[in-house]
């Protein structure tokens, strides 16, 4: 199967179901999430069919790349948007609430839709190897986020957090597109695999303008990655959009964010020179969003926020692979604690969503009590939080594991010795929801209702943490 | 493949599912107990003394790349821990109060840490020593903080901070082992690493032994990384208390008994200086700082702390003798510590408090809730005809052959021995003896199920004190010759 070609099928999806909308009479347009589910099962089924990758001397060979990063993560981004798509049917009555009533259920369509073509250009921003290509795609997938962000278009919330998305998004935008443009204007490519080769050729005074490119573009994923310096939009934001785009925002957008990171530095790898320096700012920067990111957490009080700056603290424990990159099993690592990270952070945002839901409300406080009112709900939400703590037996652990491992082989102790640290901190804020859940008393003793689909994208996240974290290899194996 | 070895650790596993869909909590616990003493002491009568080593070997690959397998076995020092392990669970469940709420979550959370436990001693490979062990992490968590007393929360917090921490630490130092192992011959297979050791072909550095003390010291509560026990065992319920302060803390003395001892030789005689004054600060310091607590469970909570500074003195000595004498102890003072848990549980159910100035005179209304208690604090004391004395005996022999410099350390121990005498005679006269305050004169006594789960503890105790052989050649076989 041609990479290209699942993408395309993901586009056709979404342009089927959005005419599917528009000639619609029912009233419940959450049907349309499980029928862009299903479509999307479908996708990731075709990918595992063998990939011929573009042909060779053909005019896409120049823009894409079907390596395993690119197979891995284009799985990763299908599965990531199937549990975001099977949340929002649970979300409709925060849609309803927040959207003018002109018809009946309006609004929710869209709603269901708009992910598919985010999930697109994701896609294409894993497997793309050039950088024109990467800023199409991104823009793609940006764009579209913007719109979901501010969905809630009565709700200021909402409408505070899409502004400061779409400013510090067009200002990254900006930073990326000058860094491409410097980048360019001294290799005179912008193919990324291209890039090492035509530095070779360099006379040794134009290194400053080229680091200066690359630095531009590091500034503009780190808005992606949202790690240090970019990271401050990162829990306004996470608070204010709907939940199933708070949730997909953190785990399939960041990924592709680290994919292009990731590709870049690869490249720029076999060049010491750059390769020297840029090692050194890596380092610095995992380094200050570990401390950022895991700091601020241990005092929130709302839950939303608390996972925005959590998705920072981890996105430090992967750039401590990134710093990493110069061990073969950096890659696989890093790729595997991405596969934890979608099960326990999807895991916890479905758990938020339907407690938000039924009390009202994101604040740790409203999982006062969990345990008592659904002990399955409080039960999801104790293995996602002992996973992103690192509890040994689930995914997490496995990840950190990985990623200490490969940074301890390459002597980066520093970060090693702050890891440790911020390890600590992470035991706190997590178990400040446990606590909630399981010391407090609930504030109303009624049951929540959990529905079918909840409680199967629970199981089968649950299942994942638990499988990955005993039996890792699989995962691991195709990760090579 | 040893299916009673996988059974001991899948059970309370097995058990706690059952709660979670909806069985009896109180009886599908104690059943999985029942049948879990059962089968270690199975276990621990049919191993072949005769060959030793490692048996009811059993073995899955987990990660190949990395050299990581999930590998169970055990040898002498094993089935004394399983022993220990599955006595004071049995003992702990069956000691357990009637609990009104969520009944079921108090099980499962002390039905894991049993299982964490004997998993971690039944793991043969270094990675899972370590995750069997943190299974008890949440479980804690959760029992010091919903039913504890006190302050428990902050208790609660302190421990899991601590022990998060502290595991953390050893993590990286097991890493760090692992990395120092040239490429190629990567395992985490205790017997590959202990042959390799032997044969000189990796020699890991030995700051790497520092890390490791730091974080197995920090679960062990070696001074100055005790701070956390004493509170948490203070708060937490009692049978929580019985498997954290019996046997749990026991895993990090099994680690270094298992890693540092076979691996680091050189490191341990480089940095053993060091360990002798931390251990010293464990006797003596925490001695004295017990002998000034003025309530009982706090008294209880140091004591456990300061005992463990005789454990690692039979570590220090580095020879036979003397880390026969630590294993022993360990064992002993698993078994006594859980016997004054449950006793101080048995007090507080009874009277509310536990501070000395309130209390007095109880033999008269509970004469053998006195008793038992009298056992278990000359238990603890380490009165001859107990383990804790056999084990002691040998600890101070082992570490007088280590050398003259080895003197004032064993001085300084028994004088110890002199400490936990007063603290612990104290408690007993101010509890149990005296004039008796008129509110405690119709307490009642104690109940048949909590009395024979304390003599539970109690009888191998005298056993393995009067004949302590039975245990030391056990420990015996997992010791280099």
């Amino acid at each position: 199967m041609n990479t290209l070609f699942l993408e395309i099928a993901v586009v056709a999806i979404g342009i089927i179901l959005l005419l599917v909308e528009a000639f619609s009479d029912r009233s419940d347009k959450s049907y349309l999430a499980y029928l862009g589910a299903a479509g999307l099962v479908g996708v990731l089924i075709l990918s595992f069919f063998p990939s011929h990758g573009p042909l060779p001397g053909s005019s896409t060979e120049a823009f894409i790349t079907s390596d395993f990063l690119s197979v891995f993560f284009v799985r990763f981004i299908l599965v990531a948007t199937i549990v975001t798509l099977l949340m929002i049917p649970g979300f409709r009555p925060v849609l309803e609430r927040y959207l003018p009533a002109e018809r009946a259920g309006g609004g929710v369509g869209e709603f269901a839709i708009l992910p598919l073509f985010v999930c697109a250009g994701l896609m294409w921003m894993v497997t793309a190897i050039d950088f024109i290509m990467i800023f199409v795609s991104l823009e793609l997938a940006t764009i579209t986020l913007y719109v979901l962000v501010t969905y809630l278009r009565q709700n200021n919330a909402s409408l505070e957090a899409g502004t400061k998305f779409l400013i510090l998004g067009a200002l990254s935008t900006g930073f990326i597109v000058y860094g491409i443009s410097w980048i360019f204007g001294v290799t005179g490519t912008t193919n990324i695999l291209a890039l090492p080769g035509a530095i070779a050729t360099l006379p040794e005074t134009s290194l400053a303008p080229l680091l200066f490119g690359i630095a531009m573009i590091l500034v503009a994923l780190s808005f992606k990655t949202g790690a240090f310096p970019f990271q401050f939009w990162v829990p306004d934001v996470y608070q204010g959009a709907p939940t199933p785009v708070t949730a997909y925002l953190s785990v399939a957008s960041k990924a592709a964010g680290f994919v292009v990171l990731i590709r870049l530095l690869v490249a720029l790898e076999t060049i010491p020179v750059i390769a020297h320096k840029l090692h050194a700012v890596i380092t610095l920067l995992a380094g200050l969003t570990l401390i950022f990111g895991n700091c601020s957490a241990i005092p929130q009080t709302n839950m939303k926020r608390l996972l925005g700056y959590s998705s920072v603290a981890h996105a430090g424990y992967l750039l401590m692979g990134v710093a990493s990159l110069g061990s073969m099993l950096a890659i696989p690592a890093i790729g595997f604690y991405f596969a934890a990270y979608l099960a326990m952070t999807m895991l916890s945002f479905v758990v938020l969503l339907v407690v938000a839901e039924a009390t009202g409300g994101d604040e740790i406080s409203r999982f006062n009590g969990l345990s008592q009112r659904s002990p399955l709900l409080a039960g999801a939400m104790l293995l996602a939080m002992a996973s992103l703590a690192g509890i040994p037996f689930t995914a997490g652990f496995i990840g950190k594991l990985l990623i200490f491992e490969v940074a301890i082989k390459q002597g980066h102790f520093g970060l090693v010795v702050i890891g440790i640290v911020t390890v600590a901190a992470g035991f706190y804020y997590y178990f400040k929801v446990i606590r909630a859940m399981y010391w407090q008393q609930p504030a109303e003793e009624t049951v929540i209702p959990v529905t079918f689909t909840v409680k199967m994208i629970i199981a089968v996240l649950g299942a994942a943490i638990l499988a990955l974290g005993i039996y890792p290899a699989p995962i691991l194996a195709t990760l090579r | 493949m040893s299916l009673l070895l996988i059974l001991l650790i899948v059970l309370p596993l097995l058990a706690s599912l059952g709660i979670m869909v909806g069985a009896n909590p109180r009886r599908t616990a104690l059943g999985a107990a029942i049948v879990n003493l059962v089968f270690a002491v199975i276990l621990f009568t049919r191993y072949d003394l005769h060959s030793g080593g490692w048996q009811y070997l059993s073995e899955w690959k987990i990660l190949p790349r990395l050299g990581i397998n999930l590998t169970l076995g055990a040898d002498g020092l094993t089935l004394t821990m399983f022993l220990l392990a599955t006595l004071v669970t049995l003992s702990a469940l069956w000691i357990a109060p009637k609990i009104e709420k969520r009944e079921g979550l108090y099980y499962v959370c002390l039905l894991f840490i049993s299982a964490g436990v004997i998993g971690a001693f039944a793991s043969l490979d270094v990675l899972f020593l370590y995750s069997f062990h943190e299974l008890a992490l949440i479980p804690t968590f959760l029992l010091i903080g919903i039913w504890g007393s006190g302050d428990r929360q902050a208790a609660a917090w302190k421990a899991t901070i601590y022990l998060g921490a502290g595991s953390f630490v050893l993590l990286i130092g097991l890493l760090a082992l692992y990395l120092s192992i040239p490429s190629g011959l990567r395992t985490l297979d205790i017997r590959q690493l202990d042959q390799m050791a032997a044969t000189g072909a990796f020699h890991p550095a030995s700051w790497i032994y520092l890390v490791l003390l730091v974080g197995f010291g920090s679960l062990v509560s070696l001074f100055p990384f005790h701070s956390w026990a004493p509170p948490a065992y203070a708060c937490a319920p009692a049978p929580a208390a019985m498997l954290h302060a019996g046997v749990l803390k026991k895993f990090g003395l099994y680690g270094l008994i298992r890693i540092a001892l076979p691996l680091f030789p050189d490191a341990m005689h480089q940095f053993n200086g060091l360990l002798i004054l931390l251990l010293i600060g464990n006797i003596l310091y925490i001695g004295y700082v017990t002998v000034a607590q003025k309530r009982l469970d706090w008294t209880v909570g140091y004591s456990s702390v300061m005992h463990m500074g005789y454990i690692f003195l039979g570590l220090a000595s580095l020879n036979l003798l003397g880390i026969n004498g630590a294993s022993l102890l360990m064992f002993a003072h698993g078994l006594s510590v859980a016997a004054a848990f449950a006793l101080c549980g048995e007090i507080r159910r009874r009277t509310g408090t536990l501070d000395y100035a309130e209390l007095g005179g109880l033999a008269k209304v509970t004469p053998v809730l006195g008793l038992l208690f009298g056992f278990a604090a000359m238990a603890s004391v380490g009165l001859p005809g107990f383990a804790n004395f056999a084990g002691e005996i040998l600890v101070f022999f082992g570490a007088s052959a280590y050398g003259p410099e080895m003197i004032i350390p064993v001085i300084i121990g028994v004088w110890g021995v002199v400490i936990s005498a007063i603290y612990m005679l104290r408690a007993y006269r101010n509890i149990f003896w005296g004039p008796i305050a008129e509110r405690w004169a119709s307490l009642s006594d104690i109940a048949p199920t909590a009395r024979w789960s304390v003599i539970l503890l109690l009888l191998p105790l005298m056993v393995a004190g009067f004949y302590p052989q039975i245990i030391l050649r056990m420990v015996g076989t997992a010791l280099p010759r």
